[in-house]
């Protein structure tokens, strides 16, 4: 039996130690060990990754698709074994199975693979794999091992959660374990930090030395049909395919492995592959079970005699909590109150937060203020760079808190109890239970409830919650209903002031967004997302306490995450609008003025009949400046389009203005209606200057179907730069942010449109 | 193993009527899994995850719902709906 050895895959680098190093001479610089770490999810596989990498890692997209790429460097020196060499380690993601569905799985079996595999990816083959096992759980988790043994590469199996098996009863033999298996088996403890040594040393060691025998768990009948195929597939235009990715051809049905190589191949591989499998049907090799049966079979010959498992006790202590958490009326009233609790601490305790950087931002205004005379710099800086900055840092304290909260769910155990509470309902949509929280985090803000997205591994299920996330009603949302219903909605009681007309119209405008969403995800799933129903098999893991430095460390990563990859875009963003509200213009006049003000207010005892002449001009000029910039034309010219809504040029602008972010509107409204832009959605000032708003010929601007218009516009279009931001860092592509962003103006124009059209005929 | 377990060749030993599907089973009550229907994406992922014939299924509860369904098998639980249950064919025993 001869070992797969694809032709393409490079031969192993020299091992570390024989690397000389010459001091004072350049020598070519040695490319850094490269570690893939593999595993089932629930395996603490990322506690592993993090306690053997540490905080430093970085992450990434995989190009083209929508797989974090996470890579950290592993903490060497080891006793001056690789002294000489960096080791870098590839986190792929927890999978059940080296069995391609989608482009996404695909990415594991290519970075292990390499440049063997005829993906995109390009990346060096690792020297060596990090299989992470699951103690407790041995029986499974050995048939991801027995795919990673088939890969010809170096193999370190890391024996995780050795506690919780000893608890259950379990003994293993480690020795006669890694015996039986020929690759070195490690027991490692990652939340307690142990093993860890032992584990870099076996790492070293194994990359240095060459790969075990691979291991052959499938009948022959269906290697000999894989060696085969390597020929038929060499005539029809595919030399070398490597021997791992001619057996998943045989044995994923509509796999993505046949999907890569269909069009690459002159012959109709899929009609080849039918005959095969026909072939080995009739020998007894019915495809896809036999791929089953000899892993798990070779699974427990590899257990017998290693592995002692106690009987299961009836009842564990996770299956009593169960009991409980899942239960008919308790579990949904925990359920229901946790998720309360996590959409209030990020609707309202994230307040306190949000208001410091508010604060800081106008400090630093201040500051600059009193350092630099007016000007068109310090305008970029002020109304540029730190509302740029501060339009970033904003959102900061939501994340931090909803991961916070997602990350102890998850690591704990519970968020897939609440995907398993929640299926019902959300298949009703076409969903599945793990789009839940994202959706409902959007409710307090859309950018962490996309950036939550990741726990659902269905790329579809994944598209459709991202695409209707934005649609929920966030709290960036409020402040302009707020301002709008308590100008335009009469303060109206029902039954004896119990129910008042404007907190039913608050209601109203908040619900529609969710109950939009509804045929909305329904239409995705029918057009750009459709195809079957995505299986919902979810392991349910035992319950454990979460660990501190895990979490610590997700919060960290999603932080950083959405600063350096969409902090600039949307810093771009804001300062592009400002730019388009500044220019051209001459701001001699006005920045005089701003200086007379400032020299004014100054003095020892300001003049204030003076200072407030001084105040009204410099309204009046901002006001003309913003009407005539790029932003202000745009908005005349734009108002044949807006008008049809029931709006004037004003709210034409405040709409254009408020891409960056929707509540920028009342700022914007402010300085066209001359008030300054420093109101707020409570400023009596700016209320009465909107209800005073007229048309040329003389009719009000503001009627209650304008309000209404606005309103509901405000309630369904994308003005978020930076969830869009955020879209286009999940997805990998601009072409999500740029579709949400067309399909949610287009419901927002029709929206406004049909509410002013009916609602101005029925008031 | 394999040969005799089959798909399409369920073992007929004249009792039908204990053959009942993952969706129907019983709680508490341990059955061994006789096959597993189909040949698609959702029979090889409900194999790879240990629902393969000979293995030892237990149903535990539904979800408050209705939908889906909790079994242990392998030594660990998973979260079934109802529909992807029923392609999974069961002995009680």
């Amino acid at each position: 039996m001869t070992p797969p050895a694809p032709t393409a895959v490079p031969a192993p680098p020299p091992g570390p130690a024989t690397v000389p190093r010459s001091r004072g001479s350049k020598v070519a610089p040695v490319r850094p060990l490269v570690v893939a770490l593999v595993g089932n999810p629930n395996t603490g596989k990322s506690t592993l990754f993090n306690a053997l990498c540490g905080a430093r890692a970085r992450t990434g997209n995989f190009p083209g698709v929508t797989v974090e790429k996470k890579v950290g460097r592993l903490k060497l020196p080891l006793d001056g074994v690789a002294a000489d060499r960096a080791a870098e380690v590839i986190d792929l993601p927890g999978t059940y199975s080296l069995s391609p569905r989608s482009a996404d799985e695909m990415v594991s079996v290519d970075v292990l693979l390499g440049d063997a595999g005829g993906g995109a990816l390009r990346t060096p083959r690792p020297d060596a794999v990090v299989c992470v096992v699951d103690a407790s759980n041995l029986h499974r988790n050995l048939y991801l091992v027995s795919q990673v043994l088939e890969l010809g590469l170096p193999v370190v199996i890391a024996l995780n959660m050795g506690d919780v098996a000893r608890l259950r009863g379990t003994t293993i033999d480690v020795p006669a374990l890694s015996q039986k298996l020929g690759v070195p088996v490690i027991p490692t403890e990652a939340h307690r930090r142990r093993g860890l040594n032992e584990l870099r040393a076996a790492i070293v060691a194994a990359a240095a030395g060459p790969a075990p025998q691979p291991v052959r768990s499938l009948p022959d009948a269906v290697s000999e049909e894989a060696d085969v195929l390597d020929g038929w597939l060499a005539e029809h235009g595919c030399p070398d395919v490597p021997a791992y990715l001619r057996e998943r051809m045989l044995l994923d049905v509509g796999g993505q492995v046949v999907e890569r190589y269909r069009g690459r191949c002159t012959g109709d591989l899929p009609a080849h592959l039918g005959g095969v499998r026909a072939r080995l049907a009739e020998a007894g090799c019915r495809v896809p079970a036999v791929e089953a049966a000899g892993r798990y079979g070779w699974a427990r010959e590899m257990l017998n005699g290693t592995v002692e498992t106690a009987v299961e006790p009836a009842a564990t202590a996770s299956d009593k909590i169960d009991r409980f958490l899942t239960h008919r009326v308790w579990g949904l009233l925990t359920f229901a109150v946790l998720m309360f609790l996590v959409f209030q601490a990020i609707f309202s305790w994230a307040g306190p937060f949000m208001d410091a950087i508010g604060e800081g931002q106008g400090w630093l205004t201040g500051l600059v203020q009193d350092a630099m005379p007016p000007g068109a710099f310090r305008s970029l800086i002020i109304d540029g760079v730190i509302a740029g900055v501060g339009g970033v840092l904003i959102f900061l304290p939501q994340i931090v808190i909803l991961f916070l909260a997602i990350a102890v769910l998850e690591d704990c155990g519970y968020m897939a109890r609440a995907a398993f509470l929640m299926d019902r309902l959300m298949s009703r949509l076409g969903l599945s239970g793990k789009s839940f929280v994202p959706l409902m985090s959007s409710f307090a803000c859309a950018v962490p409830g996309v950036m939550a997205t990741r726990v659902i591994e269905n790329r579809r299920d994944r598209m459709v919650t991202i695409l209707v996330a934005p649609l929920m009603s966030c709290s960036a949302r409020l402040p302009v209903y707020l301002l709008l219903i308590g100008a335009f909605v009469p303060a109206t009681a029902y039954l004896g002031g119990l129910v008042e007309l404007q907190g039913l119209v608050l209601f109203g405008i908040t619900s529609l967004g969710a109950l939009v969403a509804i045929p909305v995800a329904w239409l995705l799933r029918k057009t750009w997302f459709k195809g079957e129903t995505p299986p919902f098999v979810m392991e349910l893991p035992p319950y454990r306490w979460p660990s501190l430095r895990n979490v610590a460390l997700r919060v960290y990563d999603r932080g950083k995450a959405f600063v350096t990859r969409a902090g600039t875009l949307i810093f771009a963003a804001t300062v592009l609008v400002w730019a388009a509200g500044y220019f051209p213009g001459d701001h001699t006049e006005l920045h005089a003025v701003q200086a007379q003000i400032e020299s004014e207010s100054a003095e020892a005892e300001p003049d204030e009949t003076v200072l407030e002449a001084l105040e009204l001009r410099r309204r009046r000029l901002s006001s003309d400046l913003i009407e005539a910039s790029v932003l202000g034309r745009t908005g005349h010219a734009i108002e044949p389009v807006v008008k049809p809504l029931g709006w004037d040029w004003r709210i034409g602008v405040g709409a254009l203005a408020s891409f960056p972010a929707r509540e920028v509107i009342i700022a914007t409204l402010g300085t066209i209606y001359s008030l300054g832009g420093d109101v707020d959605e409570t400023d009596d000032g700016l209320r009465d200057a909107l209800r005073r708003s007229e048309w040329p010929d003389g009719d009000p601007v503001y009627t209650l179907p304008v309000a209404l218009s606005v309103m509901v516009f405000f309630a369904l279009c994308a003005q978020c730069a930076a969830t869009l931001m955020v879209i286009k860092r999940e997805t990998n592509s601009w072409r999500w942010p740029l579709f949400t962003f067309v399909y949610m103006t287009a419901l927002a124009y029709i929206g406004a449109l049909l509410t002013y059209q009916i609602g101005s005929r029925l008031f | 193993m394999n040969d005799q377990l089959a798909p399409g060749k369920r073992p007929d030993d004249g009792s039908p009527p204990t053959e009942l599907t993952l969706a129907a089973l019983p709680a508490g009550r341990p059955a061994r899994i006789l096959d597993v229907l189909g040949e698609d994406a959702l029979a090889a992922r409900l194999m790879e995850m240990g629902l393969i014939p000979g293995e030892t299924v237990v149903f535990h509860r539904a979800a408050p719902l209705g939908d889906p369904l909790e079994f242990s098998v392998c030594g660990y639980r998973i979260s079934l709906r109802k529909s992807e249950a029923a392609r999974v064919t069961v002995a009680p025993d």
